[in-house]
Protein backbone atom coordinates (compact mmCIF):
# COMPACT_ATOMS: atom_id res chain seq x y z
CA UNK A 1 0.00 0.00 0.00
CA UNK A 2 1.15 3.52 -0.81
CA UNK A 3 0.13 6.30 1.55
CA UNK A 4 1.79 9.22 -0.27
CA UNK A 5 -1.46 11.14 -0.68
CA UNK A 6 -2.51 10.72 2.95
CA UNK A 7 -2.18 13.66 5.34
CA UNK A 8 1.03 14.20 7.26
CA UNK A 9 0.76 13.88 11.01
CA UNK A 10 1.60 17.10 12.92
CA UNK A 11 5.20 17.44 14.10
CA UNK A 12 6.73 20.82 15.05
CA UNK A 13 3.23 22.06 15.82
CA UNK A 14 2.62 19.62 18.65
CA UNK A 15 5.98 18.38 19.89
CA UNK A 16 6.84 19.61 23.36
CA UNK A 17 9.98 21.74 23.62
CA UNK A 18 12.59 20.46 25.98
CA UNK A 19 15.73 22.16 27.28
CA UNK A 20 17.84 19.97 24.96
CA UNK A 21 15.95 20.75 21.76
CA UNK A 22 15.61 24.42 22.68
CA UNK A 23 19.36 24.79 23.23
CA UNK A 24 20.06 22.90 20.02
CA UNK A 25 18.04 25.28 17.85
CA UNK A 26 19.42 28.29 19.78
CA UNK A 27 22.92 26.99 19.06
CA UNK A 28 22.16 27.04 15.33
CA UNK A 29 20.58 30.47 15.37
CA UNK A 30 23.40 32.03 17.41
CA UNK A 31 25.88 30.37 15.02
CA UNK A 32 24.29 32.10 12.04
CA UNK A 33 24.09 35.44 13.87
CA UNK A 34 27.75 35.21 14.94
CA UNK A 35 28.94 34.42 11.41
CA UNK A 36 26.97 37.35 9.99
CA UNK A 37 28.01 39.69 12.79
CA UNK A 38 31.72 38.91 12.45
CA UNK A 39 31.60 39.42 8.68
CA UNK A 40 29.70 42.69 8.96
CA UNK A 41 31.94 44.07 11.69
CA UNK A 42 35.05 43.16 9.67
CA UNK A 43 33.66 44.78 6.52
CA UNK A 44 32.68 47.86 8.52
CA UNK A 45 36.18 48.14 10.01
CA UNK A 46 37.74 47.75 6.57
CA UNK A 47 35.95 50.85 5.39
CA UNK A 48 36.29 52.85 8.59
CA UNK A 49 38.78 55.69 8.41
CA UNK A 50 40.38 57.16 11.52
CA UNK A 51 38.21 60.27 11.78
CA UNK A 52 35.11 58.09 11.96
CA UNK A 53 36.22 56.76 15.31
CA UNK A 54 33.94 59.25 17.02
CA UNK A 55 30.96 58.06 14.99
CA UNK A 56 31.78 54.49 15.98
CA UNK A 57 31.87 55.39 19.65
CA UNK A 58 28.64 57.34 19.37
CA UNK A 59 26.89 54.35 17.88
CA UNK A 60 28.22 52.05 20.60
CA UNK A 61 27.07 54.44 23.33
CA UNK A 62 23.53 54.81 21.98
CA UNK A 63 20.80 52.65 23.45
CA UNK A 64 20.49 50.68 20.21
CA UNK A 65 24.24 50.16 20.01
CA UNK A 66 24.38 48.95 23.61
CA UNK A 67 21.52 46.54 22.98
CA UNK A 68 23.21 45.12 19.89
CA UNK A 69 26.61 44.74 21.53
CA UNK A 70 25.18 43.08 24.67
CA UNK A 71 23.15 40.75 22.47
CA UNK A 72 26.22 39.84 20.44
CA UNK A 73 28.17 39.22 23.66
CA UNK A 74 25.49 36.76 24.62
CA UNK A 75 25.29 34.98 21.24
CA UNK A 76 29.07 34.57 21.34
CA UNK A 77 29.23 33.28 24.91
CA UNK A 78 26.27 30.94 24.40
CA UNK A 79 27.67 29.51 21.19
CA UNK A 80 31.11 28.98 22.70
CA UNK A 81 29.80 27.32 25.88
CA UNK A 82 27.36 25.08 24.01
CA UNK A 83 30.11 24.17 21.56
CA UNK A 84 32.19 22.94 24.51
CA UNK A 85 29.20 20.78 25.43
CA UNK A 86 29.16 19.42 21.88
CA UNK A 87 32.89 18.69 22.02
CA UNK A 88 32.40 16.69 25.22
CA UNK A 89 29.65 14.73 23.47
CA UNK A 90 31.98 14.12 20.52
CA UNK A 91 34.51 12.70 22.94
CA UNK A 92 31.81 10.25 24.00
CA UNK A 93 30.82 11.64 27.41
CA UNK A 94 27.81 13.31 28.95
CA UNK A 95 25.00 11.59 27.07
CA UNK A 96 23.18 10.60 30.23
CA UNK A 97 19.78 12.28 30.34
CA UNK A 98 20.34 13.83 33.77
CA UNK A 99 23.80 15.10 32.81
CA UNK A 100 22.55 16.66 29.56
CA UNK A 101 19.91 18.50 31.56
CA UNK A 102 22.44 19.77 34.09
CA UNK A 103 24.97 20.82 31.43
CA UNK A 104 22.13 22.40 29.44
CA UNK A 105 20.94 24.64 32.25
CA UNK A 106 24.54 25.35 33.27
CA UNK A 107 25.33 26.47 29.71
CA UNK A 108 22.33 28.78 29.69
CA UNK A 109 23.08 30.41 33.05
CA UNK A 110 26.83 30.68 32.43
CA UNK A 111 26.24 32.19 28.99
CA UNK A 112 24.49 35.18 30.58
CA UNK A 113 27.25 35.56 33.15
CA UNK A 114 29.94 35.32 30.48
CA UNK A 115 28.08 37.85 28.32
CA UNK A 116 28.05 40.36 31.18
CA UNK A 117 31.74 39.78 31.90
CA UNK A 118 32.72 40.17 28.23
CA UNK A 119 30.63 43.33 27.87
CA UNK A 120 32.07 45.06 30.92
CA UNK A 121 35.60 43.97 30.04
CA UNK A 122 35.03 45.49 26.60
CA UNK A 123 33.63 48.71 28.05
CA UNK A 124 36.47 49.13 30.53
CA UNK A 125 39.16 48.75 27.83
CA UNK B 1 14.58 22.39 2.27
CA UNK B 2 12.62 21.41 5.30
CA UNK B 3 8.95 22.25 5.28
CA UNK B 4 7.93 23.48 8.71
CA UNK B 5 4.20 23.87 8.19
CA UNK B 6 1.68 21.17 7.41
CA UNK B 7 0.53 20.66 3.80
CA UNK B 8 -3.02 21.79 2.99
CA UNK B 9 -4.57 18.35 3.17
CA UNK B 10 -3.08 17.85 6.65
CA UNK B 11 -4.30 21.03 8.35
CA UNK B 12 -6.18 20.04 11.47
CA UNK B 13 -9.84 21.00 11.85
CA UNK B 14 -12.02 21.12 14.93
CA UNK B 15 -13.94 17.88 15.31
CA UNK B 16 -16.86 16.58 17.31
CA UNK B 17 -17.31 17.25 21.02
CA UNK B 18 -18.54 14.17 22.87
CA UNK B 19 -20.22 15.28 26.08
CA UNK B 20 -20.11 13.03 29.12
CA UNK B 21 -23.27 11.01 29.62
CA UNK B 22 -22.47 9.32 32.92
CA UNK B 23 -22.92 12.45 35.04
CA UNK B 24 -19.60 11.84 36.74
CA UNK B 25 -17.84 14.71 38.50
CA UNK B 26 -14.35 13.44 37.77
CA UNK B 27 -14.10 14.27 34.08
CA UNK B 28 -10.99 14.52 31.91
CA UNK B 29 -11.12 16.15 28.49
CA UNK B 30 -9.24 14.04 25.98
CA UNK B 31 -8.36 15.51 22.57
CA UNK B 32 -7.68 12.85 19.98
CA UNK B 33 -6.37 13.24 16.42
CA UNK B 34 -8.77 11.62 13.94
CA UNK B 35 -8.54 11.01 10.24
CA UNK B 36 -10.77 8.77 8.21
CA UNK B 37 -9.40 7.70 4.81
CA UNK B 38 -12.93 7.16 3.48
CA UNK B 39 -14.59 10.55 3.94
CA UNK B 40 -12.06 12.67 2.02
CA UNK B 41 -11.95 15.36 4.70
CA UNK B 42 -9.00 16.90 6.56
CA UNK B 43 -7.84 15.45 9.89
CA UNK B 44 -9.70 16.73 12.95
CA UNK B 45 -9.39 16.82 16.71
CA UNK B 46 -12.26 15.15 18.53
CA UNK B 47 -12.75 15.96 22.19
CA UNK B 48 -14.07 13.29 24.52
CA UNK B 49 -15.21 13.84 28.08
CA UNK B 50 -14.08 10.72 29.90
CA UNK B 51 -15.26 9.59 33.33
CA UNK B 52 -12.04 9.06 35.28
CA UNK B 53 -13.73 7.34 38.24
CA UNK B 54 -14.20 4.29 36.09
CA UNK B 55 -11.00 4.13 34.09
CA UNK B 56 -7.67 2.30 34.33
CA UNK B 57 -4.46 4.17 35.13
CA UNK B 58 -2.84 4.22 31.68
CA UNK B 59 -3.43 6.37 28.61
CA UNK B 60 -4.23 3.18 26.70
CA UNK B 61 -7.06 2.51 29.16
CA UNK B 62 -8.58 5.86 28.21
CA UNK B 63 -8.39 4.97 24.52
CA UNK B 64 -10.07 1.63 25.18
CA UNK B 65 -12.75 3.32 27.24
CA UNK B 66 -13.47 5.73 24.39
CA UNK B 67 -13.53 2.91 21.86
CA UNK B 68 -15.77 0.70 23.99
CA UNK B 69 -18.17 3.28 25.34
CA UNK B 70 -18.15 6.43 23.21
CA UNK B 71 -16.93 6.00 19.64
CA UNK B 72 -16.15 2.51 18.41
CA UNK B 73 -14.61 3.82 15.18
CA UNK B 74 -11.53 5.14 17.04
CA UNK B 75 -8.55 3.34 15.54
CA UNK B 76 -5.17 2.71 17.16
CA UNK B 77 -2.54 -0.02 17.28
CA UNK B 78 -1.95 -2.01 20.43
CA UNK B 79 -0.96 -5.50 21.34
CA UNK B 80 0.79 -6.51 24.56
CA UNK B 81 -0.35 -3.56 26.74
CA UNK B 82 2.69 -3.63 29.00
CA UNK B 83 5.49 -1.96 27.09
CA UNK B 84 7.06 -4.94 25.35
CA UNK B 85 5.74 -4.93 21.79
CA UNK B 86 5.94 -1.23 20.87
CA UNK B 87 2.65 -1.17 18.93
CA UNK B 88 0.90 1.59 20.83
CA UNK B 89 3.61 4.24 20.32
CA UNK B 90 1.96 7.65 19.95
CA UNK B 91 2.38 11.29 20.90
CA UNK B 92 0.88 11.83 24.34
CA UNK B 93 0.96 15.32 25.83
CA UNK B 94 3.58 16.44 23.30
CA UNK B 95 6.09 13.65 23.78
CA UNK B 96 6.27 10.31 22.01
CA UNK B 97 5.73 7.36 24.28
CA UNK B 98 3.99 4.02 24.63
CA UNK B 99 0.43 4.72 25.72
CA UNK B 100 0.32 1.40 27.59
CA UNK B 101 2.98 2.40 30.11
CA UNK B 102 2.19 6.12 30.29
CA UNK B 103 0.15 7.06 33.34
CA UNK B 104 -2.49 9.71 32.67
CA UNK B 105 -2.59 10.97 36.23
CA UNK B 106 0.77 12.81 35.75
CA UNK B 107 -0.82 14.90 33.03
CA UNK B 108 -2.68 17.92 34.33
CA UNK B 109 -5.51 19.53 32.39
CA UNK B 110 -6.60 18.31 28.99
CA UNK B 111 -4.94 15.28 27.50
CA UNK B 112 -3.76 15.56 23.89
CA UNK B 113 -3.21 12.40 21.90
CA UNK B 114 -1.68 12.51 18.42
CA UNK B 115 -0.15 9.85 16.19
CA UNK B 116 3.65 9.69 15.93
CA UNK B 117 4.86 12.93 14.29
CA UNK B 118 5.69 13.48 10.61
CA UNK B 119 4.31 10.23 9.23
CA UNK B 120 1.68 9.59 6.61
CA UNK B 121 -1.45 8.79 8.57
CA UNK B 122 -3.27 5.57 7.70
CA UNK B 123 -6.21 6.07 10.03
CA UNK B 124 -6.66 8.02 13.29
CA UNK B 125 -3.64 7.24 15.47
CA UNK B 126 -1.92 4.92 13.02
CA UNK B 127 1.04 6.24 11.03
CA UNK B 128 2.85 4.59 8.15
CA UNK B 129 6.24 3.28 9.30
CA UNK B 130 7.27 1.46 6.11
CA UNK B 131 10.15 3.89 5.47
CA UNK B 132 11.62 3.10 8.88
CA UNK B 133 11.31 -0.65 8.30
CA UNK B 134 13.05 -0.29 4.93
CA UNK B 135 15.89 1.59 6.60
CA UNK B 136 16.07 -1.07 9.31
CA UNK B 137 16.43 -3.71 6.61
CA UNK B 138 19.21 -1.66 4.98
CA UNK B 139 21.53 -2.03 8.00
CA UNK B 140 21.18 -5.83 7.76
CA UNK B 141 20.23 -6.53 11.37
CA UNK B 142 21.42 -10.09 11.56
CA UNK B 143 24.59 -11.86 12.64
CA UNK B 144 27.20 -12.15 9.89
CA UNK B 145 29.87 -14.77 10.28
CA UNK B 146 32.18 -16.82 8.06
CA UNK B 147 32.02 -19.76 10.47
CA UNK B 148 30.40 -22.92 9.17
CA UNK B 149 28.80 -26.14 10.44
CA UNK B 150 29.49 -27.07 14.04
CA UNK B 151 31.47 -23.90 14.66
CA UNK B 152 28.42 -21.87 13.80
CA UNK B 153 26.09 -23.75 16.10
CA UNK B 154 27.13 -21.81 19.16
CA UNK B 155 29.38 -18.77 19.01
CA UNK B 156 30.64 -18.07 22.47
CA UNK B 157 30.80 -14.61 23.92
CA UNK B 158 32.50 -13.43 27.11
CA UNK B 159 30.42 -11.75 29.79
CA UNK B 160 32.21 -8.48 29.14
CA UNK B 161 31.44 -8.59 25.43
CA UNK B 162 27.85 -9.46 26.18
CA UNK B 163 27.58 -6.52 28.56
CA UNK B 164 28.49 -4.20 25.67
CA UNK B 165 25.05 -4.88 24.20
CA UNK B 166 23.22 -3.78 27.33
CA UNK B 167 21.13 -0.70 26.69
CA UNK B 168 20.93 -1.55 22.99
CA UNK B 169 19.45 -5.02 22.60
CA UNK B 170 16.38 -3.95 24.62
CA UNK B 171 15.14 -1.72 21.79
CA UNK B 172 11.67 -2.79 20.67
CA UNK B 173 11.57 -0.61 17.52
CA UNK B 174 8.49 1.31 18.59
CA UNK B 175 9.76 4.31 16.54
CA UNK B 176 9.15 6.82 19.36
CA UNK B 177 12.72 8.11 19.04
CA UNK B 178 12.96 8.35 15.26
CA UNK B 179 9.66 10.19 14.95
CA UNK B 180 10.64 12.62 17.72
CA UNK B 181 13.79 13.71 15.88
CA UNK B 182 13.56 17.00 13.93
CA UNK B 183 16.43 15.88 11.70
CA UNK B 184 14.45 12.77 10.85
CA UNK B 185 11.38 14.91 10.11
CA UNK B 186 13.27 16.99 7.55
CA UNK B 187 15.53 14.29 6.10
CA UNK B 188 13.70 11.06 6.86
CA UNK B 189 14.20 9.76 3.35
CA UNK B 190 18.01 9.78 3.71
CA UNK B 191 18.90 10.08 7.39
CA UNK B 192 18.56 6.71 9.12
CA UNK B 193 17.21 8.12 12.37
CA UNK B 194 17.93 7.20 16.00
CA UNK B 195 16.11 3.86 16.10
CA UNK B 196 17.90 2.39 13.10
CA UNK B 197 21.28 3.85 14.10
CA UNK B 198 20.91 2.38 17.60
CA UNK B 199 20.28 -0.98 15.95
CA UNK B 200 23.27 -0.45 13.66
CA UNK B 201 25.42 0.20 16.72
CA UNK B 202 24.04 -2.90 18.41
CA UNK B 203 25.41 -5.01 15.51
CA UNK B 204 28.66 -3.05 15.21
CA UNK B 205 29.45 -3.69 18.88
CA UNK B 206 28.52 -7.39 18.83
CA UNK B 207 31.74 -9.37 19.36
CA UNK B 208 30.36 -12.36 17.41
CA UNK B 209 29.78 -10.33 14.27
CA UNK B 210 32.62 -10.39 11.72
CA UNK B 211 31.61 -7.47 9.53
CA UNK B 212 32.16 -4.61 11.94
CA UNK B 213 34.32 -2.67 9.45
CA UNK B 214 31.87 -3.06 6.57
CA UNK B 215 28.99 -2.04 8.81
CA UNK B 216 30.83 1.09 9.95
CA UNK B 217 31.77 1.96 6.38
CA UNK B 218 28.20 1.57 5.24
CA UNK B 219 26.79 3.86 7.90
CA UNK B 220 29.53 6.53 7.58
CA UNK B 221 27.64 8.95 5.41
CA UNK B 222 26.97 12.67 5.60
CA UNK B 223 23.23 12.07 5.36
CA UNK B 224 22.75 8.62 6.87
CA UNK B 225 24.62 9.35 10.11
CA UNK B 226 25.80 12.94 10.45
CA UNK B 227 22.36 14.52 10.27
CA UNK B 228 22.33 13.78 13.99
CA UNK B 229 22.97 17.07 15.78
CA UNK B 230 22.54 15.70 19.30
CA UNK B 231 19.17 17.35 19.77
CA UNK B 232 18.43 14.57 22.31
CA UNK B 233 14.69 14.38 21.61
CA UNK B 234 15.25 10.64 20.99
CA UNK B 235 16.69 9.89 24.43
CA UNK B 236 14.09 12.12 26.06
CA UNK B 237 11.26 10.17 24.47
CA UNK B 238 12.49 6.55 24.65
CA UNK B 239 9.87 4.68 26.70
CA UNK B 240 12.37 1.92 27.46
CA UNK B 241 14.89 4.39 28.90
CA UNK B 242 17.53 3.64 26.27
CA UNK B 243 19.95 6.20 24.87
CA UNK B 244 19.98 6.38 21.04
CA UNK B 245 21.94 9.66 21.16
CA UNK B 246 24.75 7.88 22.96
CA UNK B 247 24.71 5.03 20.43
CA UNK B 248 25.01 7.52 17.56
CA UNK B 249 27.74 9.38 19.44
CA UNK B 250 29.59 6.08 19.86
CA UNK B 251 29.39 5.36 16.11
CA UNK B 252 30.72 8.85 15.33
CA UNK B 253 33.53 8.36 17.82
CA UNK B 254 34.42 4.93 16.38
CA UNK B 255 34.61 6.46 12.90
CA UNK B 256 36.70 9.38 14.13
CA UNK B 257 39.20 7.17 15.94
CA UNK B 258 39.53 4.25 13.52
Amino acid sequence: MEYDKNPLTPHLQIYKWQISSLLSITHRITGVINALAISLICIWFLFTINNEKILFENILNSFFGKFISISLCWTFSFHILNEIRHLIWDAGYGFDLKITKITGYATLILSFLLAIIIYFLGVSL
Amino acid sequence: MAEFSLPNNSKILKGTYYKDKTGSKNIKKVNVYRWNPDDGKNPRIDTFEVDMDDCGPKVLDILFKIKNEIDSSLTFRRSCAHGVCGSCAMNVDGINTLSCIKSHSDIKGELNIYPLPHLKVIKDLIGDLSNLYKQYESIQPWLKTSKTDTEKQEILQSQNDRAKLDGYYECILCACCSTSCPSYWWNGDKYLGPAVLLQAYRWISDSRDEEKKERLKKVADELKLYRCHTIMNCTNSCPKGLNPAKAIGSIKKMLATS
